[in-house]
């Protein structure tokens, strides 16, 4: 009989070598901060950024997780009854800080994926954030800048206003393919959003 | 079959603000969380990883040249939602200490030995009705800074997928009886006694090999019951 769910604790300073190797441990890993297969349609972004603690120290020993929809809006699991797998895109990615806090995911644009009632979402990334100190990951999104969508889009709409740019990742200048910044603070004035859910 | 994923499971969970755990007071949000329905982008995950487990990931004692030192010991359970059906085909990883009680991460500097034949890292999937099985040592407990005489309990790490991005799951198995509990600020920051002791392994004679391993059982339960419960009464 299940009474309820095993609880979370915090991934500790000492996943790296099981989690996010990186070619540094003897193992090898399942996951990768490159989403990008040769197959898939959309256009290229990158989207990079660091890990601030409350002190405004970056967070070296942080794991984070994206979950996104291909270019047509629709995921790699068979239960987006939508779904056409049309390539090899899967949509999620792994990625450790670095000892300044940094982070990179290579990716592709998001499509449009419909909310509860069927209106399009904004483009956006799910992020999960893993670290010593995090009893429970924490949840938030990544909106992209200049994308008009983000206007109409009802989850932006239920974050007060003056904090909606913490999920609005900002497009670096340049002409080459698109690079959007990403900060996350876990704590203080600018504290990133994040979700319960 | 579709499942939901009721916030109210979230209970279980420690406060992300565990004041004696001290790595939590800088890391923990202090704005409120905004509570959302799901949308299809959190109702879906990666339901894959599992591919990258190769034949013998599961197996911790024979990754190197010959067996690492310490109590070899089988860890298997079974992962399960919410209405105990078993998850088939999830991605568990698992990273751990040695018999030593030292990490091979560089940062683990603490005066114990490394043990050449041994990394601590492990993968399986779940079969087709949602069980799963490690080979691996008994990990040791090791001293950390959180306070004078800070000693981590014995525990496993596991990271778990599921159904859905958000029946993602890391969390620590720990085992039966250890007496270093009720000084551990992170095995108690889950305040209920009856989910923090769902983080405890039970000791299974049953599955005991003779002359080999002695078997801990763990079952892991994640979020995801049926969105259309039948009436029970």
């Amino acid at each position: 009989m299940v009474k309820g769910i095993t609880p979370s604790q915090t991934v500790g300073p000492f996943f790296k070598y099981g989690l996010t190797p990186d070619g540094k441990y003897e193992w090898n890993d399942a996951f990768s901060n490159n989403l990008v297969t040769p197959d898939a349609s959309g256009e290229r972004i990158r989207v990079e950024g660091r890990v601030l603690d409350g002190d405004d120290q970056p967070v070296g020993d942080c794991m984070l997780e994206i979950w996104q929809a291909d270019a047509q809006g629709r995921f790699a699991d068979p239960q987006d009854k939508r779904a056409l797998p049309n390539s090899a895109f899967r949509g999620f990615g792994r990625c450790g800080t670095d000892p300044n806090g940094d982070y990179a995911f290579d990716t592709i644009r998001p499509g449009q994926v419909p909310d509860p009632d069927g209106k399009p979402q904004a483009p956006h990334l799910l992020l999960a954030i893993f670290a010593r100190g995090m009893l429970l990951h924490n949840y938030t999104r990544i909106y992209f800048d200049g994308e008009a969508a983000n206007a109409a889009d009802s989850v932006l709409a239920l974050v007060p206003a003056e904090r909606r740019a913490t999920l609005i990742a900002s497009r670096k200048p340049g002409n080459g393919s698109a690079v959007y910044r990403f900060d996350i603070r876990l704590q203080g004035d600018e504290e990133t959003v994040f979700f319960d859910i | 079959m579709t499942l939901a994923y009721p916030i109210e499971s979230n209970a279980a969970h420690p406060a992300r603000l565990s004041p004696g755990y001290g790595s939590t007071l800088k890391r923990s949000p202090q704005k409120p969380l905004i509570i959302m329905r799901h949308t299809l982008s959190e109702l879906t995950g990666p339901v894959y990883g599992q591919e990258t487990v190769r034949e013998n990931d599961h197996d911790l004692t024979i990754q190197h040249t010959a067996e690492p030192l310490g109590e070899r010991i089988i860890v298997h359970g079974h992962v399960l939602d919410e209405d105990g059906r078993g998850v088939p085909n999830t991605l568990l990883e698992i990273w751990q200490a040695n018999a030593c009680g030292r990490y091979i991460h560089v940062v683990d500097q603490h005066p114990a030995p490394l043990d050449p034949n041994f990394t601590g890292a492990g993968r399986a999937r779940s079969d087709a009705d949602g069980y799963y099985k490690f080979i691996t040592v008994k990990p040791g407990a090791y001293p950390w800074g959180n306070h004078h005489n800070a000693w981590r309990p014995a525990h496993i790490h596991f990271s778990v997928f599921g159904h859905a991005f958000v029946s993602r799951l890391v969390t620590q198995m720990y085992f039966p009886g250890d007496p270093l509990f009720e000084f551990d600020p992170i095995f108690n920051s889950v305040p209920d006694e009856n989910a923090r002791m769902r983080m405890v392994s039970s000791f299974d004679m049953d599955n005991t090999q003779p002359d080999w391993a002695l078997c801990y059982r763990f079952n892991i339960v994640l979020r995801g019951r049926n969105a259309t419960p039948t009436e029970t009464k």
